[in-house]
């Protein structure tokens, strides 16, 4: 048993020390508590509505989310938008349908089945608008960058003025959580950008935590039903395993031997 | 194998099992003598049986979801993991359990070492074991691959340019492995086939790799030939069985929180790009359990030296059997080899923390260090220290103490020496 012991610690050991030194050369990412962190962690849902309107009032017109369907914005473990209201929102957006029966595309009215709508029809658009940089999709952009979620916070609360050795080129900003701290979206917030419905104060720092957890929502959409499920698993197999330990116990005290 | 003619109690047993004898091999199965000293390190076997299930089983349900295409992979994986029915939960537990396989495979060798199992009259187990092991490899990479991610793409584009290095039909075979001029869709189509290919090859060396071990039956920590069935024995089932089943029991409590609680940290975040051809990755880094075999490779200068090199780090474990000249087979008799043991899995260990990092200044000469102590170990060490050790007494058999040494010590050197 000691010897087990032993032998999952060490196993531990190894995989985080090991996983660690991918994430070795940074700087000191702003913290915050996220709610959706720990054993039983869930999404704030009223953070979650904010960041979806964060999202679609200022991220949206650069970058897409092209693996959201409206539909998302209703279900259990999101934003939890009632049907209607997600309906309401899908009905805010133009989207082009066909051909119908002449031929022709048209434009109709979003359903809950559609994908978010894009901003641009494609990457070469995208980065036309955007002087040579492509906005990134942002459906798992959370999981798609080293730091997750603090290093999205925190870039999007990194702008600062350059420093007067470091020159920049046109429509190029100074951000000091960015790789290589040049980067080429401006400052995407300031302080009241968006009137939140429910009263609370539209800070950058706020917005930032809204619009991140709503990422990460849209990363890991199933991330609630994972940690209840995770939680419910492992208590299972734990009992298992001490009810497996007696057993085994009993049946090998038949023999002169330790196990 | 058994001893005891077996023969079905039921007339329609008998009837079947003379025309196909299963009965006769469950019944050999259940009753296979195991030496009762086993440790827990002898349970990863059946946690690698496990390990091997679980990722087909999964791999199968991902399959049918899957779309094997370049414009189509990421986004049907995104699809499996969004609107499957649980889709999420089977991509982590295979994608998860792929390290949780080589975690165990890793456990299962370095056992292996310690206690000799290499050593006649197993060597044909051992050389079986290196075969999965190197298909296990090919499959993880491949399996690593389908998402077509940045890490995948770049990974495939790193490792399949291995085979450039070959003189004169190097640029050949690289075009050849790929059906076209760089990793694309029929790159992405042939592993995604190869992929699905191996683990049942995989499936069918585990059987031999089992038929080979029951043969001469287990080996043990005390590494003494025993006499099968007896005082020393217990039968596989249920002694094994319930033994097996509790540490696969906590195995899988490590493997659930991966699984639940920390579902991409054994990943690489690069791996969530969709892959794109115009953009390298600042670091490419192919997934933790191959990183001493890739630190091996970048600490040679020369391309086709340092891919003989990392080829060379895992043939090398077929001829052990043949390099190790000790007749002793436990280190628990072998006071020096022990010691080497352990610089050795400390020195495996360098090589995957290096083969993490850029191969430049101060990570660059330990990974050469590494790799050159890794080769001594093998190639000088282990024949030096056959003959020059000065190995423990030996008892005569598991039941009697393992300390004190046994009171017919020189029948005991004796029989070692025959058994060799």
């Amino acid at each position: 048993m000691k010897n087990l012991f032993k032998l999952f610690s060490i196993i531990i050991l190894i995989i985080t020390s090991n996983s660690n030194s991918f994430a070795a050369e940074k700087v000191e990412y702003l913290k915050t508590d996220w709610s959706f962190k720990g054993l039983f962690g869930k999404f704030d849902r009223a953070s979650l509505q904010r960041g979806y309107q964060v999202y679609t009032e200022v991220c949206a017109s650069c970058h897409s989310m092209k693996y959201l369907s409206y539909r998302n914005l209703a279900e259990p473990g999101g934003p939890e938008f009632s049907e209607a209201q997600a309906k309401a929102i899908a009905a805010s957006f133009e989207v082009t349908d066909g051909p119908n029966s002449d031929g022709e595309m048209f434009t109709r009215p979003g359903k809950l089945s559609d994908k978010f709508v894009m901003p641009y029809d494609n990457v070469k658009a995208a980065q036309a608008a955007n002087g040579g940089a492509y906005p990134p999709d942002m459906s798992v952009l959370v999981k798609a960058r080293g730091g997750g979620v603090d290093y999205i916070y925190s870039l999007l609360q990194g702008y600062e003025e350059a420093p007067s050795n470091v020159s920049l080129d046109d429509g190029v900003y100074y951000n000091k959580y960015m790789y290589g701290n040049k980067i080429r979206m401006a400052a995407p917030l300031s302080d009241g950008l968006v009137e939140y419905g429910d009263g609370t104060n539209a800070t950058v720092e706020q917005m930032s935590k809204d619009v991140t957890t709503f990422l990460m929502w849209s990363a890991e959409p199933h991330l609630e039903s994972r940690h209840q499920m995770g939680f419910k698993a492992i208590v299972y197999l734990i009992i298992l395993t001490v009810l497996v330990y007696f057993s085994m116990k009993r049946i090998w005290s038949r023999v002169e031997s330790e196990v | 194998m058994s001893d005891h003619e077996y023969r079905p109690k039921s007339k329609v047993g008998q009837w079947f099992n003379d025309r196909l004898p299963l009965l006769t091999l469950a019944n050999h199965l259940t009753d296979y003598p195991t030496p009762k000293n086993l440790n827990y390190w002898w349970t990863f076997g059946g946690i690698l049986t496990f390990c091997l299930i679980t990722q087909i089983v999964t791999g199968l349900t991902l399959a049918m979801h899957y779309i094997a295409h370049a414009d189509m992979a990421f986004e049907s994986v995104e699809h499996i993991m969004r609107d499957v029915n649980y889709g999420w939960l089977i991509r982590y537990i295979h994608a998860n359990g792929a390290s949780m396989f080589f975690l165990a495979v890793y456990i299962h060798i370095f056992r292996s070492l310690f206690y000799g199992s290499y050593k006649a009259p197993r060597e044909i187990i051992w050389i079986i074991g290196i075969i999965i092991y190197l298909l296990m490899m090919a499959a993880a990479f491949m399996g690593y691959v389908l998402p077509w991610g940045q890490m995948s793409f770049w990974g495939a584009t790193v490792i399949t340019n291995l085979f450039s290095a070959i003189p004169l039909v190097g640029e050949g075979i690289v075009t050849w492995l790929w059906g076209g001029y760089s990793v694309d869709n029929p790159t992405l189509t042939r592993f995604f086939t190869l992929h699905y290919l191996i683990p049942f090859l995989i499936l069918g060396l585990v059987v031999l790799h089992i038929w080979a071990l029951h043969v001469p039956g287990n080996n043990n920590p005390v590494g003494i030939d025993i006499k099968k069935p007896s005082k020393d024995t217990v039968p596989f089932h249920p002694y094994i069985v319930i033994k097996d089943g509790f540490a696969l029991l906590m195995f899988m409590i490590v493997f659930a929180f991966f699984v639940f609680y920390a579902p991409n940290i054994l990943g690489h975040a690069d791996n969530y790009i969709e892959a794109n051809p115009m953009v390298t990755p600042a670091h490419i880094v192919p997934e933790w359990y191959l990183l001493p075999f890739y630190a091996i490779l970048r600490s040679v200068p020369d391309k086709l030296l340092g891919v003989v090199a990392m080829l060379s780090a895992i043939l090398i474990l077929a001829v052990l059997p043949w390099l190790d000249t000790s007749k002793i087979r436990s280190a628990v008799f072998r006071p020096l080899y022990r010691q080497f043991y352990w610089i050795l899995v400390a020195d495996v260990l360098i090589l995957g923390y290096v083969g993490a990092m850029p191969a430049e200044g101060l990570y660059l000469l330990i990974a050469r260090v590494a790799t050159a102590y890794y080769f001594l170990h093998f190639l000088v060490i282990l024949p030096v220290l056959g003959f020059k050790e000065k190995t423990l007494p030996v008892p005569l058999s598991i039941t009697e103490p393992v300390l004190g040494g046994s009171p017919n010590l020189a029948a005991a050197r004796n029989k070692e020496s025959k058994i060799e």
